[in-house]
């Protein structure tokens, strides 16, 4: 188990390195797809099998095939810019980039995690008929409002996105 | 077995990897894909601390954090779109008109 | 009650590999031979007893073939799109049931590779992953018709998945699980998913004929307009590959619909009765009652594709969006209503 987290772990940085540095888009697509799935498979270990599944449906299944299907579609050339990056601007950004790691890293590491423990362990869930059914129950019972929202958010952002990608008549 | 760290450390350096992909890119692809790197550290680091706080809110966060980001996703790509299609670029340096 | 050993797991999941990727094979002499049946012809019957052979004849003659890169393409990628096509293939399979969980020796044995409690939402995120191989083969060809191909498949892929995953929706609700062994066990004594769910029967019926890109669908491919669609460029065992993906894919969608709407493996329990089989022989019984349905189910493919004229792209996304969506939705609402109602 230790070795899968770690593995995975590593994999997922590796690959989202490759997605900011590749300079043909449909590339750092792919690897982003394979982060992602390095992140779907962290969720299996962290026992989060509905999210994880939906990861792959909705991130690998539908938002990525997005991706490329645009970039295929407009057909880009890839950047002529490996030098810049290591213009004085974007050095700094880096640097910065680096510090905000530092810093997060640090938080992480030295505090437990502190804060009000919920009832949810993994036993009760079981008898309590899966995972499945102990997750829908907070999403119709407690979420409920933030669910329905969420349905108006998805209903605006096709209504946008047929609006912006129209051609005009 | 405890590996908070493991788990934590890794949704922080891909954040900071999608923080850097924002800073040093000028493609607005790659630009959004370093995105969905940082909203995917963002439901790592809730998954892990659903895990280890025993609740399963933050599972129910993660899933409306994808819900944000496929509806971002989708209008996203629809402006890419529109764009290239008067600017014929998606070079972000070259799409400075409200600089003046 | 604990789980069977790793060891056995592994011989296990070897033993359903083998057979499931034997099924690509077969099915080509199976479809060639039905189509010449259709055709009043006789089909290729020259290497072994009524040829049989053949497709092993065909894979030698693919595996022998030249490795051919077309100049420009991306070599990593255009090598990796048929690989991407076969592990999806591949993969889906794993969560089918074909018997039901066997005991032996206090250890319980799950005839499918992983017993899921979010199988039917595993089978949707990695048949979503398919696109993938087709896009990518279309795009690093470097070819105007194998990028066309590949846009189509993809647009009608991702079309056709939505109507899927509604149909799906309403089977599952009205099952109440995700569970693919619940599922099939809820099915027993004839209560099948076709009787209550028609409609969701004939909408993922007629998905899974757009998903695995067969006629009346096979606009990907479209070989009088696109030459070849998103494998025109692709020789050899390259191709094979997407081949052998496309036909375990038809194999892969006949389980499920076995699964999901004729019972999965029940059927066939007045025979186990009869001879008063032992659970190992009670398992084999459950094996070929599912057998026989996905065989039927295979034929029905086959037939439907030496029927059908193929569409109109307009026609594709016409009947996707605008007839099979809305359809789905409103299966949807009226299944959920009935079950509110307590009807089901």
């Amino acid at each position: 188990m230790d070795w899968f987290v770690y593995g995975f772990s590593a994999l997922a940085i590796a690959s989202a390195i490759m997605v900011i540095t590749r300079r043909n888009p449909i590339i750092s697509a792919l690897y982003l797809c394979l982060t992602l799935f390095c992140l779907a498979a962290l969720f299996v270990l962290l026992e989060a099998y509905f999210i994880a599944a939906v990861q792959v449906l909705v991130y690998a299944g539908a938002v990525m095939v997005l991706f490329i299907f645009v970039i295929m579609l407009l057909n880009l050339d890839p950047e002529k810019m490996i030098v810049e990056y290591f213009q004085t601007p974007r050095m700094i950004s880096v640097i910065s980039a680096l510090l905000l790691f530092g810093f997060l890293t640090f938080v992480f590491w030295t505090n437990n995690i502190t804060g009000e423990r919920g009832y949810d362990f993994p036993v009760q869930i079981t008898q309590g008929g899966g995972h499945l059914k102990a997750m829908s129950s907070k999403l119709f019972t407690t979420f409920l409002l933030a669910f329905e929202v969420t349905s108006i958010l998805l209903l605006v952002a096709i209504v946008g996105a047929v609006v912006l990608a129209k051609r005009k008549v | 077995m405890d590996y908070s760290g493991v788990m934590l450390v890794t949704s922080a350096a891909i954040f900071t990897i999608g923080v850097a992909g924002v800073l040093i890119r000028r493609n607005a692809l790659i630009f959004f894909m370093s995105i969905e790197l940082m909203l995917n550290a963002a439901n790592l680091a809730f998954a892990s601390f659903s895990y280890f706080l025993n609740s399963l809110d933050g599972q129910v966060f993660v899933f409306f954090v994808m819900m944000v980001a496929a509806a971002e996703a989708a209008v996203g790509l629809g402006i890419i779109i529109a764009i290239f299609k008067n600017r014929k670029t998606v070079d972000l340096y070259d799409l400075r008109l409200l600089q003046g | 009650m604990e789980s069977i050993p790793l060891s056995w797991q592994l011989i296990k999941i070897s033993i359903i590999l083998i057979m499931f990727i034997s099924m690509a094979p077969l099915l080509v002499w199976f479809e060639r031979r039905v189509a010449a049946f259709i055709q009043d012809r006789l089909g290729p019957n020259r290497v072994g007893p009524i040829g049989i052979l053949q497709p092993v004849a065909d894979g030698i003659k693919l595996i022998f073939k030249e490795e051919f890169f077309p100049a420009l393409s991306n070599k990593v990628l255009y090598f990796l799109a048929p690989c991407i096509s076969l592990f999806v293939s591949l993969f889906v399979f794993a969560v089918i049931p074909f018997a039901a969980p066997v005991e032996i020796n206090g250890k319980i044995l799950y005839p499918q590779v992983a017993n899921l409690n979010i199988g039917m939402l595993y089978v949707l995120a990695i048949s979503s992953l398919g696109v993938y191989g087709i896009m990518i083969g279309g795009w690093s060809s470097n070819n105007k018709y194998s990028l066309l191909g590949g846009l189509r498949a993809s647009s009608q892929m991702i079309s056709y998945e939505l109507t899927m995953g509604m149909s799906v929706a309403a089977v599952v609700l009205f099952f109440g699980t995700f569970d693919l062994q619940k599922i099939v066990e809820t099915q027993s004594g004839f209560h099948w998913g076709v009787i209550f769910q028609p409609v969701s029967f004939f909408l993922f019926l007629v998905a899974a004929l757009a998903e695995s890109n067969r006629v009346p669908f096979d606009l990907p491919e479209g070989e009088t307009e696109l030459v070849g669609g998103y494998h025109t460029e692709y020789g050899g065992m390259k191709f094979g590959g997407f081949l052998f993906a496309e036909y375990l894919n038809i194999v892969t969608l006949s389980g499920m619909m076995v699964t999901l709407f004729f019972g999965g493996y029940n059927g066939l329990e007045w025979f186990s009765n009869l001879v008063d089989a032992s659970p190992v022989l009670n398992a084999v019984i459950q094996f070929s009652a599912f057998s026989i349905k996905t065989l039927l189910l295979l034929f029905f493919f086959v037939w439907v594709r030496w029927t059908y004229p193929r569409f109109r792209y307009d026609q594709i996304m016409r009947l996707g969006w605008k007839i099979l969506l809305p359809i789905s939705i409103g299966n949807l609402l009226v299944t959920a209503m009935l079950i509110y109602w307590g009807v089901f």
